[in-house]
């Protein structure tokens, strides 16, 4: 037999101390450490972002091996390739499709600057057509270098002013 | 007698506007256009070369006929390759070939890239649309006069072009095309410009 429930206050012995903080540093904390990526695999950087998802690097210590490939369901893209002029149309159209916040994350010499594409085919940088928060240099860069350009996103996401930004929209 | 000598003498006889073309690898000839398609047509039944390997263009730019279509045939039996050439009727600016998509159904996507690329018309074709570059797209770009950085144009989509305001630019070549030396050893060998006498901040001279 289960007594009945007549506490109605705050019980601390059952949750807890209470914390006081800013509420810019809960919710950057939350999304720092939650970062769903869009795989936007294009290209061999492609075979590097699987690696870092795999057991070896393992992104998911930093909290984003949740891959997500539905653009409402992920934060973060990660263009891992090159883009072409053909693709960077659905790449800007996925990238709208995205809930805010967002962040992009250029991996690679093609994402960054068209590498070496320099031909009448391929966006020279995908700045151009989507705003990018993190650049990864390398051809293609080293699973490291990829959490090293995930660490850095995170620490831009935790000095964002997160509540001002939500009070605004 | 070789193969190649067979063939020469059975494609010959046959069609006396055959001509062999000067080749370094396997044997190679040229046809006239309005053979073309009974040309492949009898080296896929009755010679055995019954895998299309690839169609290709060649732009001789200046020459006239400008246009030249390659084909390279395989026989999956006697395990070698034959090449055809034929140079395409049409102007200039718009080469015509026969299509041969009855002959091999593979030929369908080498057809639409090479229309893509050179703006050869495949007479016949079912779809001859871009296959590479997107539906639109004003120019060849493989033809000689297509620069490799492009032609500022509009991107594919209006509404993506909208927002971003961002069109279709020439890539900054910057003393390029990057190009390996060749004849070197790999460790020296990495892709460089040639003239390094202008870049992204420096014009380049007298253009």
């Amino acid at each position: 037999m289960v007594a009945p429930v007549t506490e109605i206050g705050y019980n601390s012995k059952v949750e807890g101390e209470v914390i006081v903080t800013r509420a810019d540093a809960v919710i950057n904390w939350i999304r720092s450490n939650s970062i769903w990526p869009m795989p936007m695999g294009l290209a061999c950087c492609a075979i590097e972002l699987m690696a870092a998802g795999c057991s070896r690097f393992d992104i998911s210590r930093f909290g984003a091996e949740v891959m997500r490939f539905s653009p409402r369901q992920s934060d973060c893209m990660i263009v891992a390739g090159t883009v072409t002029y053909k693709m960077a149309v659905h790449l800007r159209r996925i990238y709208d499709q995205m809930a805010a916040p967002k962040w992009v994350i250029a991996m690679g010499a093609c994402a960054s600057t068209g590498g070496m594409y320099r031909s009448y085919a391929v966006l020279q940088g995908v700045d151009r057509i989507v705003p990018v928060d993190v650049y990864i240099s390398g051809c293609p860069p080293r699973p490291e270098a990829l959490l090293d350009g995930l660490i850095k996103l995170q620490s831009k996401v935790k000095r964002e002013s997160s509540a001002k930004n939500l009070l605004r929209a | 007698m070789t193969a190649a000598a067979e063939l020469t003498t059975a494609l010959g006889a046959q069609w006396p506007g055959i001509t062999e073309r000067p080749s370094l690898d396997h044997p190679a000839f040229d046809v006239p256009l309005d053979s073309l398609v009974a040309v492949l047509r009898h080296l896929r039944d009755s010679q055995g070369y019954d895998f299309l390997a690839d169609i290709t263009a060649v732009d001789w730019k200046d020459r006239t006929p400008r246009f030249t279509v390659v084909y390279h045939l395989f026989s999956t039996t006697h395990h070698n390759y034959v090449r055809i050439a034929a140079d395409c009727a049409g102007d200039t600016v718009n080469p015509e070939a026969p299509s041969i998509v009855e002959l091999w159904p593979g030929a369908n996507w080498h057809e639409r890239e090479c229309f893509d690329m050179m703006g050869v018309k495949f007479l016949g074709h079912p779809d001859l649309r871009r296959i590479l570059m997107w539906d639109g797209y004003p120019y060849f770009p493989l033809r000689k006069e297509f620069p490799l950085a492009g032609i500022e144009t509009v991107l594919p989509d209006d509404e993506i072009a909208a927002v971003t305001g961002e069109p279709v630019r020439p890539a900054p070549m910057a003393g390029g095309p990057f190009v390996a030396t060749p004849g070197l050893l790999v460790s020296e060998n990495e892709p460089r410009a040639k003239d390094e006498s202008w870049n992204e901040r420096k014009a380049k001279p007298d253009a």
